[in-house]
This record gives structure tokens, C-alpha cells and sequence, in this order.
């Protein structure tokens, strides 16, 4: 376990040194936040000055209607939970950031060496690898979204509106999906990182993980789905299918020999 | 300490390690030397247990290489070849870091002992990455010994350092034997070789000898003792050629080289004849030829 700290230590005194990573884990999630946040300025509080008769609504907003909520207010909470999928790209650009970096970043520092010189298992290693990656990926995501519920509320100050914003399925998604996409992209990011000799190459690959959050997002404004309840259930029980089979295969896929004499 | 046998490491087509059989001492400096590419990083991550043998058996401080890897890992430092640091974090953060991993007890003690030992305690909260390449060096020298290993990979220690930085290397090293420490050194630098070493094995894909110094160039070149004259003429070789003891001898300006077996035993006889033969001798001395002619004719013929 001492191990397992000291590595992830290591790894956070190292990477915040790095301005990319740290804007990425600092202003990445206040910009997820501050986006939602000043679109509902923007539409003007509670939604007074949209008028009610927009016209026909698509079935895509009228599903975030509740039968409390105006018109006006449907469409805000639309617009918000459209960038609150947006939002759901924090716990995966965090840890993909961080984990890019931390394999091959020792193979470019000629670290690696070193470290699998010591008596650390290879999964000691990944695990305080991930957990470097991890935590601060679900911590700013919990904290983004705390700072994004007070912002509804100073912005709202009506609990329809600010319960329609700050729902079940929205506090499911981040406190239930939020870590598990984590997971997911810290373990995909690992694989790469093993696998590849530039950490440009690392990060830009790693970066695939969001696409699906991207796919979210179009599909809904397409209307050919609405996040609900079940949807983030049931996304999250597929996360933790791929989350299995990832951790698998990103300990398989870590050979040290490999590593160390494919990598010049 | 380290034993091998038969121990062969293949990388798809090319065998780096063919059949090694090795018997390294407690407490011994074993040189190994060999060109680039003859296999000598690959046997030293076989025996850290970096990467695994193909075939073969290996023991490190009595602990099986391929069954008991982080046993020995625990008891074995490394400093490989290019040893690379965190560059922006601290000395004295780096070594912890290790110190940790190694499962070290006292690891402020033993970053503090080995910060001074190594002229560093004073640069120990600078980044890393603005030290000179031989304060790099010696750092990762720290950093394979943080957990008193009991044996010592050294994988090109000197390599590309000045030589101030090189003398204080190789003066730690010596140290370091005097601790009792085994250590399995790479190098090219033959003359450090030649100073550090008890015993060095030249080594290309297998190893071709394993001796002391002094026997290897015995070995290689026999021992040619140099007999200084005033005058010296072929009738006087000639005579000392006669000796039945002296293999060879050869004849420059007015010095005249013999080759013998064992010079302590048979000088005198020379000296006798050649002062018996009227001849003036200034000076005796052994030629002594540099590791490097016994390590170039050693690779060269195989």
C-alpha cells in the first residue's frame, strides 16, 4: 500500500508540474460548468422572458418537460442538459490527460528502468498509476458539478427549475457514470501509454475516450434518444462491463520485458 | 552471489545470450566487458530480473532468477545504462520516491547518508533536471543503493562523464568493495576495468574468459620482461634465447624483451648471464600490456 501512495504522489508532484495537465484538471471542469451556467444567464433566470408560445415543441425537449415546468423553462432545462453531457467529458479528458502521460512518460524519462528494478508488482504499479489519474479526475468532476448545482440555484432560486437542472438522472450520471468513465479512460489511456513511445502520440490516442460523450451529446440533439434514468443505468452497466474487460487487458498488456526492449 | 548456467537469451532470431555460465564471488568487483551489442544489458536485466531468460538457470544471492524475482529484486541495485531521474522534481524527492519503492525503513536516514556520501545534501531540494550529467550520475548511484543492496549492477557507470566526475565514480565504487559489496560491473572504459576489477570476464554472446587482470595478459601475451642494456647486440639475445625457460626475445635500440613464464622465478638467471656476458644493465622493469590489447585480441580472435 506504502507503494501504491508513494507512486501516486509521485505521479501528481510530477504531472502538475506540467501547465497542460493542470489546466486541463483546473479550468477544464470550471469551463463545463461556466458554459451551462451562462446559458441559463443568458435565457434570463428563470425563464420568464421566453415566451411561452415558442411553438410546437420536437420530442426531444418535451421529454425534459415536467407538467410544472412553462414551456420556456422546458427549453432551458433542454439547453442545459445538453451541456451537462458535455460536462460528462470532464472524467474522461482528466484521467486520459494524466494516464497518457504516466507510462510512457517514464520511458521517455528512462525512469521505467528503474522502477521495474524495484520489488513493485505490476499491479501495484497500474494501480498507483490509475489511482494517480483517478482521483483527481473524480474529485474536480464532484466539485465542478457541486459548483454547478449552487450555480443553478443562485441562478433559479426556484426548486422546479433547479430540481428539473439537478436531477436524478444528472446525479447518477456524475456521482454513478462519472467514475466509472474515469475508470474506463484511465485503463484505455494505461493500454496506450504501454504501447506507444510518444507521449503526444499517448495523448492524442487517449483521447478517443471521449468520443462516445460526443456521440451522446449529437444523438440527442438529433432526437434519436433523451437521457433519462435508464439510460444512465444502463450506461453504466455497460461501463462496468468494458471497465472489467479493460483492467484485464491493460495488465495483460502491460509486459515489462516487452517494454523495456521494444522501447530505444 | 551470482551463478549462472547455461543461461541464453534469444530476441526472436537474434540469440543476445548464448549458454552463460557464470560463477560471480561475494564481494568481488567482476568486470564484464564486452563490444556493443555482445549481450551485456541483456544479461543484467536477466539477472535483475527485468526480463526473463529464454533458457537456462540463474541464482542472485541464492535466490532463483524466473521463481523468486522480487526476493531478488529486494537485495539487487541496479544503475542501468542510461538512468534517468524525474528532472523536475527534487534530489532529495527522487531518492525518497525510491526509497520507498525498495522498501527502505529509515528513508530520510537513508537519503540523508547517501546525499552527503555523494557530495550532494547541499543541492538536495534543487530540481533535478539542473544538475550536471555527473551529479545525475551519482544521484541514480544513490538511488540503486538506497536499500544496501547486497549486490550492485553497475551498466556503464562513467559513460560520458568528465574526468573529475569519472575519478569520484570510480573512487564510490571502490568504497563500495570495501564494503563487502558484490558488483557486477559493465564497462568499456578498460582502464577503470582494470583498476576496479578482481576478476573480468570479456563476454560476446558467450563468454570467451574469465580471469584476474594480471592472468589474462599473461594469458594473451605471456609476461615479457625488459632488460635495459647500455650496449646490447643479437649475440647477447641469442644467448638469452638459448635459456630454456625464455620462450622468445627481441631485440629494440638497446632493449632487449624476453618472454618467460614466470619472471620472479627466472630474472635472476638473466641477470647473471648478462652480467656474466659483460653487459651493463640499467634498468628491469615488466612490459606490461593494457587490458585493452588483451581485450581487442580476445574479441579480434573470437
Amino acid at each position: 500500500m506504502d507503494k501504491i501512495k508513494t507512486l501516486v504522489r509521485k505521479e501528481w508532484a510530477e504531472v502538475f508540474k506540467n501547465k497542460m495537465v493542470f489546466f486541463t484538471v483546473a479550468f477544464l471542469p470550471l469551463m463545463m460548468v461556466v458554459l451551462p451556467l451562462g446559458i441559463l444567464i443568458g435565457m434570463g433566470g428563470a425563464g420568464e422572458s421566453i415566451p411561452s408560445d415558442v411553438g410546437e415543441m420536437p420530442a426531444q425537449f418535451s421529454a425534459f418537460c415536467r407538467e410544472d415546468l412553462e414551456t420556456g423553462e422546458c427549453f432551458q432545462v433542454f439547453m442545459v442538459s445538453q451541456f451537462m453531457i458535455m460536462f460528462m467529458i470532464v472524467p474522461l479528458a482528466i484521467p486520459a490527460t494524466i494516464a497518457a502521460y504516466s507510462i510512457v512518460g517514464e520511458k521517455t524519462t528512462r525512469t521505467l528502468e528503474s522502477i521495474l528494478a524495484t520489488p513493485i508488482t505490476t499491479m501495484e504499479l497500474l494501480l498507483g498509476k490509475s489511482l494517480a489519474a483517478l482521483i483527481p479526475a473524480v474529485a474536480a468532476t464532484y466539485i465542478a458539478f457541486g459548483i454547478y448545482a449552487i450555480g443553478v440555484w443562485v441562478i433559479v432560486r426556484d426548486m422546479r427549475l433547479f430540481t428539473a437542472m439537478v436531477d436524478a438522472r444528472w446525479l447518477l450520471a456524475v456521482f454513478l457514470v462519472g467514475p466509472l468513465m474515469a475508470l474506463m479512460a484511465v485503463n484505455f489511456s494505461l493500454m496506450v501509454s504501454s504501447r506507444v513511445n510518444d507521449p503526444r502520440v499517448a495523448e492524442q490516442l487517449s483521447m478517443i475516450v471521449i468520443l462516445p460523450v460526443v456521440g451522446f451529446f449529437l444523438g440527442q440533439i438529433a432526437g434519436l434518444f433523451v437521457i433519462n434514468s435508464n439510460l444512465v443505468l444502463i450506461t453504466a452497466a455497460v461501463l462496468v462491463v468494458i471497465d472489467a474487460i479493460l483492467v484485464y487487458a491493460a495488465v495483460q498488456l502491460f509486459q515489462r520485458e516487452t517494454i523495456l526492449t521494444r522501447w530505444k | 552471489m551470482i551463478q549462472t548456467e547455461n543461461l541464453t537469451k534469444k530476441f526472436k532470431t537474434v540469440l543476445a545470450v548464448d549458454n552463460l555460465d557464470l560463477h560471480v564471488k561475494q564481494g568481488e568487483v567482476f568486470g564484464f566487458l564486452g563490444p556493443n551489442g555482445a549481450g551485456k544489458t541483456t544479461t543484467v536485466r536477466m539477472l535483475a530480473c527485468l526480463i526473463g531468460p529464454t533458457s537456462g538457470q540463474a541464482r542472485v544471492n541464492g535466490f532463483r532468477v524466473g521463481e523468486q524475482d522480487i526476493e531478488i529484486r529486494r537485495t539487487v541495485g541496479i544503475l542501468t545504462e542510461t538512468p534517468g531521474m524525474y528532472d523536475n522534481l527534487s534530489a532529495e524527492y527522487n531518492l525518497r520516491v525510491f526509497a520507498s519503492l525498495y522498501e527502505v525503513k529509515d528513508i530520510p536516514g537513508q537519503v540523508e547518508k547517501y546525499l552527503r556520501m555523494l557530495g550532494l545534501w547541499e543541492r538536495r531540494f534543487d530540481e533535478v533536471g539542473t544538475f550536471s550529467k555527473g551529479m545525475k550520475q551519482k544521484l541514480a548511484i544513490a538511488r540503486a543503493l538506497m536499500h544496501e543492496p547486497r549486490i550492485l549492477f553497475l551498466d556503464e557507470p562513467t559513460a560520458g562523464l568528465d574526468p573529475e566526475a569519472s575519478r569520484l565514480v570510480r573512487d564510490f565504487i571502490a568504497e563500495l568493495r570495501k564494503e563487502g559489496r558484490t558488483i557486477f560491473l559493465c564497462t568499456h572504459n578498460l582502464d577503470e576495468a582494470d583498476r576496479l576489477c578482481d576478476r573480468i570476464g570479456v563476454f560476446k554472446s558467450h563468454l570467451l574468459v574469465v580471469d584476474t587482470p594480471a592472468r589474462l595478459r599473461a594469458q594473451v601475451f605471456g609476461r615479457k620482461v625488459v632488460f635495459h642494456l647500455r650496449q646490447a647486440d643479437q649475440a647477447l639475445a641469442d644467448r638469452v634465447t638459448a635459456l630454456p625457460f625464455v620462450s622468445e626475445t627481441k631485440l629494440v635500440d638497446n632493449k632487449l624483451l624476453a618472454t618467460l613464464d614466470d619472471p620472479e622465478l627466472h630474472n635472476p638467471d638473466i641477470l647473471r648471464l648478462l652480467i656474466g656476458a659483460g653487459a651493463d644493465v640499467q634498468f628491469v622493469g615488466e612490459l606490461r600490456h593494457s587490458l585493452e590489447d588483451v581485450y581487442l585480441r580476445l574479441v579480434k580472435e573470437a
